[in-house]
């Protein structure tokens, strides 16, 4: 297993499948809390990042526990991360793309600011 | 039957059956054992409407009573004790029920809802007496809730309001009372009761239960529960929708009407009220109803997640308040049955429990017996 970035974790929890070796897999930079990082491509934010040995995504708001992604199908709401400065977003739902500002959700997401409350509604899932 | 030998066969001795395990059953039940009491709590299954599972969290009292003041009063009674409730509840099961009682706010749209709101309030004022609030205009309501939009063109505020956690009290509520050595049965659906001797025996679907008293807190379930011991309980379903967000920073640090944020920072909306039987699900209509409101308060709110949607039932009269009876006919059978079980709770616990246990009925509780829905039931019946 090789370390894909001077700031990544030594491993991660993750294997590639035996024969899966070869399949082409195109690397993307992003940032994550700052740090730049290259992970796989074509797939969710949850899956590359834990690719690239993340394995604490964010803070719970009560409690302040670490939490990881856990279902991988935006059933569970472990995996949020604050995207392109969208707070609690499904990093599990969210494709990865090339220059992505990621952060790791601590605690409660703030609301934004009364003066940008007329701001446009995002596209929660980003499709 | 074959399940003769275990269960149903075993008569489970105590002071007082108590159906319904819900906020009210548990705060009655709590109560009972404070007063010494041997208690068994019939708890039905899930496939129970189970409103206490469901319901918005307030403890609320502005406004309430219009019409019939004595509620108004009997709602404060509990509000005033809830602080006691709420220690006692932290010392006996280390739950912690997130009560907070900041006062509550109204908000109005227009001038005719302020109108209609500074009349309601004042009218029970007159009635009551001492009854604090006021009325406030936009300037005054932003000056202590920033975050409302501009459609909010006033407010009643009354420091007599606020809130709970009302699953935390639920859990609260079961692990107090147990402690005090109350014995809850759960997935136990009583389906008859029979006078018998000087007690009553509960007669469900996994044993019998037999007492000297028994307390129907059955929620909509009172309603063909009262007859067999000569009491009145016509309540019927009044369906709520709820919305819940994602956690977010603590922004609101006062209840609403329909809007609260809880302890652990989900906001909460709703206010539907809708009569449409034993139908407990959602419907889209209507929760988009509450959320446009929820954000024409709050529009900051537009954009936070919302991640969970219910309905539950409430249990309601035909006008709405409680109902409080002793059976004449059986002494010693008692309903108490209402659509606020978490104001109520700290009244339930300790005020409605010494009267089960032979205490003088509390003052303002003739006013709520069924027998004022005798009349209605003779007008229907002769036609």
């Amino acid at each position: 297993m090789t370390t894909q970035s001077t700031h990544t974790p030594a491993h991660t929890l993750f294997k590639v499948l035996p024969g899966a070796e070869g399949a082409a897999v195109t690397n993307v930079a992003i940032w994550f809390n700052d740090q730049p990082l290259t992970v796989p491509g074509g797939r969710s934010v949850a899956a590359a990042l834990l690719a690239a040995g993340v394995s604490r995504f964010r803070a719970t708001p009560v409690s302040g526990a670490p939490r990881a992604p856990f279902c991988m199908m935006g059933a569970c709401f472990d995996c949020l991360v604050e995207i392109d400065g969208v707070p609690s977003r499904q990093a599990c739902m969210v494709e990865v793309k090339a220059g992505m500002r990621i952060r790791s959700q601590e605690g409660a997401r703030d609301l934004p600011p009364v003066s940008f409350a007329d701001a446009p509604m995002e596209n929660a899932h980003g499709r | 039957m074959t399940l003769t030998s275990t269960a149903a066969s075993a008569d489970k001795l105590a002071d007082v059956v108590v159906v319904g395990g819900g906020l009210v059953g548990s705060a009655v039940a709590y109560g009972l054992a404070r007063e010494g009491a041997r208690v068994t709590v019939l708890d039905e299954d899930d496939g129970g409407f189970r409103a206490s599972r469901g319901n918005f969290g307030l403890v609320w009292i502005q406004g309430k009573g219009y019409g019939l003041s004595p509620y108004a009063r009997w709602s404060r009674s509990s509000a005033t004790r809830w602080p006691q409730l709420a220690q006692a509840l932290q010392q006996e099961s280390g739950i912690d029920v997130a009560l907070k009682q900041p006062g509550g706010f109204h908000f109005c749209f227009n001038d005719d809802e302020l109108a209609e709101r500074e009349k309601r309030l004042s009218t029970l004022r007159a009635e009551l007496g001492d009854y604090p609030y006021q009325m406030l205009d936009a300037a005054e309501v932003r000056a202590r809730i920033p975050q409302v939009g501009p459609a909010v063109v006033g407010a009643s505020y009354t420091p007599m309001d606020g809130h709970v956690n009302p699953l935390k009290l639920l859990r609260a509520l079961h692990t107090a009372m147990q402690a005090r050595g109350v014995k809850l049965v759960s997935g136990e659906r009583a389906a008859r009761i029979e006078a018998q001797g000087h007690g009553f025996v509960v007669h469900g679907k996994r044993g019998t239960y037999r007492a000297a008293r028994v307390v129907l807190a059955a929620g909509l379930g009172n309603r063909t529960l009262a007859p067999f011991v000569g009491l009145h309980a016509p309540v019927a379903p009044n369906r709520g929708q709820v919305l819940v967000s994602e956690r977010v920073a603590p922004f609101l640090h006062y209840p609403t009407l329909n809007v609260r944020q809880t302890d652990e920072g989900s906001v909460q909306f709703g206010d539907s009220m809708e009569e449409v039987g034993f139908d407990d699900f959602t419907t889209t209509h209507v929760l988009a109803d509450i959320a446009r409101r929820g954000v024409r308060a709050f529009p900051m709110l537009q954009h936070v997640r919302l991640v969970r949607m219910w309905a539950a039932l409430r249990v309601y009269s035909p006008d709405g308040f409680p109902i409080y009876d002793q059976s004449e006919t059986h002494p010693g059978a008692f309903v108490v049955t209402c659509h606020s079980g978490v104001t109520l709770a700290a009244a339930h616990a300790l005020r409605v429990a010494p009267w089960i246990m032979g205490a003088a009925m509390p003052d303002e509780l003739p006013t709520f017996s069924a027998q004022r829905f005798e009349h209605a039931r003779e007008l229907i019946s002769a036609h």
